[in-house]
Formats: C-alpha cells, sequence, structure tokens
C-alpha cells in the first residue's frame, strides 16, 4: 500500500515536470499572440510587415520591419553559406578520416566552441573582424551584414558539426563494406554511400544551426550596424528582428504600442523559427523509419 | 485518474499566475537603483561611489540604457531615480500621470555633444546646415565638404537615447518642432557612445555625434557654426558654460514626486559645491561655478 502511494506521487511528479514545458511553450505562444495580435489590429498587419520604414519614437511613429525581416534572412543566409559547407565537412573528417587521437582533440574543440557566449564572440568580432572587413573589402564600414555572417557561422558550426557526426557514425557499416566489396574506393563511399544515408541527419542538423542563428541577438547587435535600411547587398549595414528587439525593449512603455510592436517582432520571430524547426523534425522523423 | 490531470494543470496555472502578480513586490528594498541615459552614466557611478563612502548603508546601483529606458523604469517602479540627457516629453507625462507617476526633475550639469570624425580626415569645421543635410544623407561623400573622396558613413546612437532625441531635435528638425525630419534611415543605429568613438577611430569614413565627455585624442572633433552665423565653435568645457557652442543640452536627474530619506539626500549631494565639482572632474559642465 505505501509503495502504491510513493508510486503515485513520483508518478505525478514526472507528469508535472513533462507538462510544465509545455504549458510554458502554450503560455507564452499566447502572450506573444495576446500582444502581438492587439498591435496588427491598431496598426494593421500589411502595414507592419511591408512597411520600409521603422522610426519607433518619432511622432507618428513608423513601425516597418520589411528591412528587418530582410536583415535577419540576410544575415542568416551568409551564415548558413558559409557554416553548412565547414561544419558537414568538418563532421565527415571527424566521423570518417581522422584518426584516433586528433579526432578526440577535434571534438573536444568543437564542443569547447559551443560553450563560448555570444557576447564574447561579438566582442572579438567587433574589435577584430570589423576593421579588417572593411579595410580588406575597401568598404565604407565593416559593420555589416558580412562581418555578423561570419561571426554567426562560427556560433552555428558546432551544432551543425555535433549532430551531422551523429548522423553520420549511425550509418550502418554494413553500407559501407558493401561498397568497398563492390570495388568503391573511400571518397565515393562517402559521397555515394554515407552522406546519402546520413542525409536526413545533416539536414536536421543544418536546421538546427540555422535556427540557432536567426534567434541570436547579442552578436549581430554589435557587429552588423543596425542601420534599418534595405540592404542592396551583403555588404550593407543591417539590422536585424532580434538586435531590434534587444535594443528598444528597455525604453518601451509597459502596454503602450511601441510595447506592442516588440511583441509583433517576437510573433514574426517566433513564426519563423517555429518552421524551422518544424522543417528539421520531418527530417529527423524520416531518419528514425528507415 | 482523468479528473486527477484537469486538477494538475488547472494548479499549475493557478501557480503560475499567483507568482505573476507577485512580481512588482520589491519596493522594500534598502538601497537606490538609477536607470538612464548613458550620456551621464559615468558622472552618476562616480557620485554613487562618493556617496556610498559617505553613507555605508545605503547602496546604489546604477544602470545605463538611454533615457527612454530611464523613463520607463521609472514608470514601470524599477528604479528610484532616472537619468535624463533631455527633457521629459508632454507625452510622457500624460502616460506617467495614468499611471499615478509624477516627474519631479533636477537640472544637475549641462553637457555639450560634440561631433567626430577620424584623425585623417581634413574636415576642420562645418555648419548646422551642413551637419543637417550629413545626418539626413543628403550629402553623401566628404569631397562635397571640402575632404577626400570618400563616402560618408553616419554613427548615430540608438532612437532610446536622449542624445538621439536632441540630435534629432536641434540639428536634422533645426529646433523646428513642426518639421517631421528624420535620420536617414542608412545611419547606423550604435549601441553605445563608445562603440560611436571606436568606429570612428578605425574608420576614416565615419562621422558620429557623442556627449564632450567621451572627446579623446584618437579622434578629431570639428568646429560647428550656429545658424545664420559665420562663427565656428570648437566644443569646449568654457564654450559649452558660456553658451556659445550650438549643440549644447542640460542634463536631468528625474523623481517619482518630491524623494525621500536616501533619495533625497542623494540629490541634494549631487547639487551640492563638492557634487559639482565631479561633474567637472568627468569633463561635463557644472551648472554654477
Amino acid at each position: 500500500m505505501n509503495s502504491k502511494i510513493t508510486d503515485y506521487i513520483i508518478e505525478k511528479i514526472i507528469f508535472l515536470c513533462g507538462i510544465i514545458a509545455i504549458v510554458f511553450v502554450v503560455l507564452i505562444f499566447g502572450f506573444l499572440l495576446k500582444e502581438g495580435f492587439s498591435f496588427f489590429k491598431e496598426y494593421g498587419i500589411f502595414n507592419f510587415v511591408f512597411g520600409k520604414y521603422w522610426y519607433p519614437s518619432s511622432d507618428p511613429a513608423s513601425y516597418g520591419v520589411f528591412s528587418l525581416i530582410l536583415g535577419s534572412l540576410l544575415v542568416t543566409l551568409g551564415a548558413a553559406i558559409i557554416a553548412v559547407p565547414l561544419g558537414i565537412m568538418t563532421a565527415l573528417f571527424i566521423a570518417e578520416l581522422a584518426p584516433k587521437g586528433i579526432k578526440d582533440i577535434l571534438k573536444s574543440v568543437v564542443e569547447l566552441m559551443a560553450a563560448i557566449p555570444s557576447v564574447v564572440l561579438g566582442f572579438v568580432g567587433m574589435v577584430t573582424l570589423v576593421p579588417l572587413v572593411r579595410s580588406v573589402l575597401d568598404i565604407p564600414t565593416g559593420l555589416t551584414a558580412f562581418s555578423g555572417s561570419i561571426v554567426l557561422g562560427f556560433m552555428a558550426m558546432p551544432t551543425i558539426v555535433s549532430i551531422s557526426e551523429d548522423a553520420i557514425r549511425s550509418v550502418p557499416w554494413q553500407y559501407k563494406e558493401g561498397a568497398y566489396a563492390l570495388g568503391a574506393t573511400k571518397w565515393q563511399t562517402i559521397r555515394r554511400v554515407v552522406l546519402k544515408a546520413a542525409m536526413p541527419g545533416i539536414i536536421a542538423a543544418v536546421m538546427l544551426g540555422i535556427g540557432r542563428v536567426i534567434g541570436e541577438t547579442m552578436a549581430v547587435l554589435m557587429v552588423t550596424g543596425n542601420a534599418a535600411a534595405i540592404p542592396h547587398s551583403i555588404f550593407d549595414p543591417v539590422r536585424t528582428l532580434t538586435a531590434t528587439i534587444a535594443a528598444e525593449m528597455g525604453e518601451t512603455v509597459r502596454g503602450g504600442l511601441h510595447y506592442r510592436a516588440l511583441f509583433g517582432i517576437g510573433l514574426v520571430l517566433f513564426m519563423i523559427t517555429f518552421l524551422i524547426n518544424f522543417i528539421a523534425d520531418l527530417f529527423l522523423n524520416k531518419n528514425k523509419k528507415r | 485518474m482523468h479528473r486527477a490531470k484537469i486538477s494538475l494543470i488547472l494548479l499549475t496555472f493557478f501557480i503560475f499566475f499567483v507568482s505573476c502578480s507577485f512580481r512588482h513586490d520589491n519596493n522594500e528594498k534598502a538601497g537606490i537603483q538609477i536607470k538612464g541615459s548613458d550620456t551621464i552614466v559615468n558622472l552618476v557611478q562616480v557620485w554613487a561611489e562618493k556617496f556610498s563612502q559617505n553613507n555605508t548603508a545605503v547602496n546604489v546601483g546604477v544602470t545605463g540604457g538611454g533615457t527612454g529606458t530611464g523613463f520607463a523604469a521609472l514608470l514601470n517602479n524599477t528604479c528610484d531615480i532616472a537619468m535624463a540627457s533631455r527633457k521629459v516629453e508632454e507625452k510622457e507625462i500624460n502616460i506617467a500621470k495614468e499611471h499615478n507617476i509624477f516627474y519631479e526633475e533636477y537640472i544637475v550639469g549641462l553637457d555639450g555633444l560634440a561631433v567626430l570624425i577620424n584623425k585623417d580626415n581634413p574636415v576642420q569645421k562645418l555648419t548646422m546646415e551642413q551637419l543637417r543635410d550629413i545626418f539626413m544623407a543628403k550629402i553623401t561623400n566628404w569631397n562635397q565638404l571640402g575632404g577626400q573622396n570618400r563616402p560618408i558613413v553616419l554613427l548615430s546612437r540608438e532612437s532610446n537615447s536622449g542624445t538621439h532625441i536632441f540630435f534629432k531635435e536641434q540639428v536634422i528638425r533645426q529646433a523646428d518642432i513642426n518639421s517631421k525630419d528624420e535620420f536617414s534611415p542608412k545611419a547606423l543605429l550604435m549601441p553605445s557612445s563608445q562603440a560611436i568613438v571606436d568606429e570612428i577611430y578605425q574608420n576614416p569614413n565615419a562621422i558620429g555625434y557623442v556627449g564632450i565627455g567621451f572627446m579623446n585624442d584618437q579622434t578629431k572633433a570639428v568646429a560647428i557654426s550656429a545658424r545664420n552665423s559665420n562663427d565656428f565653435i570648437y566644443p569646449s568645457i568654457e564654450n559649452v558654460m558660456s553658451g556659445k557652442y550650438p549643440i549644447s543640452r542640460p542634463l536631468y536627474l528625474y523623481t517619482n514626486g518630491f524623494p525621500k530619506g536616501f533619495v533625497k539626500d542623494f540629490i541634494d549631494y549631487t547639487l551640492s559645491e563638492q557634487g559639482q565639482k565631479v561633474v567637472a572632474e568627468t569633463s561635463f559642465v557644472p551648472i554654477k561655478k
């Protein structure tokens, strides 16, 4: 009888812990929706998403986030172009090619990279990368989407490396043996068999890495210049959605239009990351079914 | 079983909302919280340290973030004193009244806004009209101002900064309240005054504005002429105090209603002779000699 009660209580505690995560996500989403929608009703969702100018402290204020969305997408795209090939190749090297000693060192270094706080990366980027980008490329300022992409590429890489390495290592050894038995070289085996079999896991890794990039705030705030103008190339300064929330949340009055506009931005970000996670999940599940 | 699940979910919600409603219960702490303008954060930090030395029982916390941040914090009841580099706006006073907050204003010093450029930039002086056209991106190359053939990179503060708003009112809008002119969207919004100085130091294309407390040997300040005047005035403490320098402003502290206890002691200290000596030491301009 006594052990039954303990069983029951422990079961309930575990259930509570599990349900809390769901409750919080639902509450956060509900809060975002509430504040965001009351803003959309007042300002208009079309004016918000496609408005060109972000002048929150003017009178009348304009809250157009089109340039901010473009800024976020441009920085993310640049980071993906840098981090994806680098990350996948590092994962391949660790899983397939590296000798034991190097493999262990590389793995722990990559894990250490994931642990560097973003403010530190942003600060290092601001002091070293920004002047370098300006003088090497001979552009008006080094505070550009390009600098942001490099810093964020560095932040996305560890995620991409460790998850795609898992995917590559879980390719059954019979596949590789089969390929070698047919006379394939090492490169042919990696390209045609290992990479193909691990592809769903690698895509999921890329998606999670990109999810981290698009949500990153501090580093981009420090290196992208924060000009809310529509960028014409990756070498223009941009302002991202996250940097806008971080830079302006302090000045807003609870319940004011500007305050709710920032929640509107939060809602847009939530949608984007939700979409990315959803796609990643789709590929992870596909991987499991095999 | 099913009922137990539902009651547990309800309990979780209940705990969450109850804990939410307790979040404002921090008025009883023994200390002074000061928030607001980044321009005077260094000055107020020195005041706080000296004040704590004489009043060891009091803990003074100073954080920046921008003038708007300070006003919002006073309104949201998360600080005792707001630092400001501009006057509180009519609109903000009205919002505050709805929340039962009444801003009490103290002028504690003066500041001039220096326009900084890189040391390698040969430009020496600018008129207010030129300055406006530069920051509205009507002038986009230094050779239009007698400099080298280089694009102009605009550095501004974030829109929550009192410096940003003061510069907009005095330079972009030329003190005309009906003007709707704005900074060019191409202007880079830097997170702090120090970030502006750092970027100007390493970028020969850049131009930016900061309080004269941030002037140093690594950058160059330009002389500015007032509207309809041919006198170019260099930003210095003497010129700000005499009122000759065209872009200068008072610095404020705000409290909610008349201050009591330690908060009053602190405000009195900042206005005292010793307090004003600190103003001069931190490269701002004291209100009285």
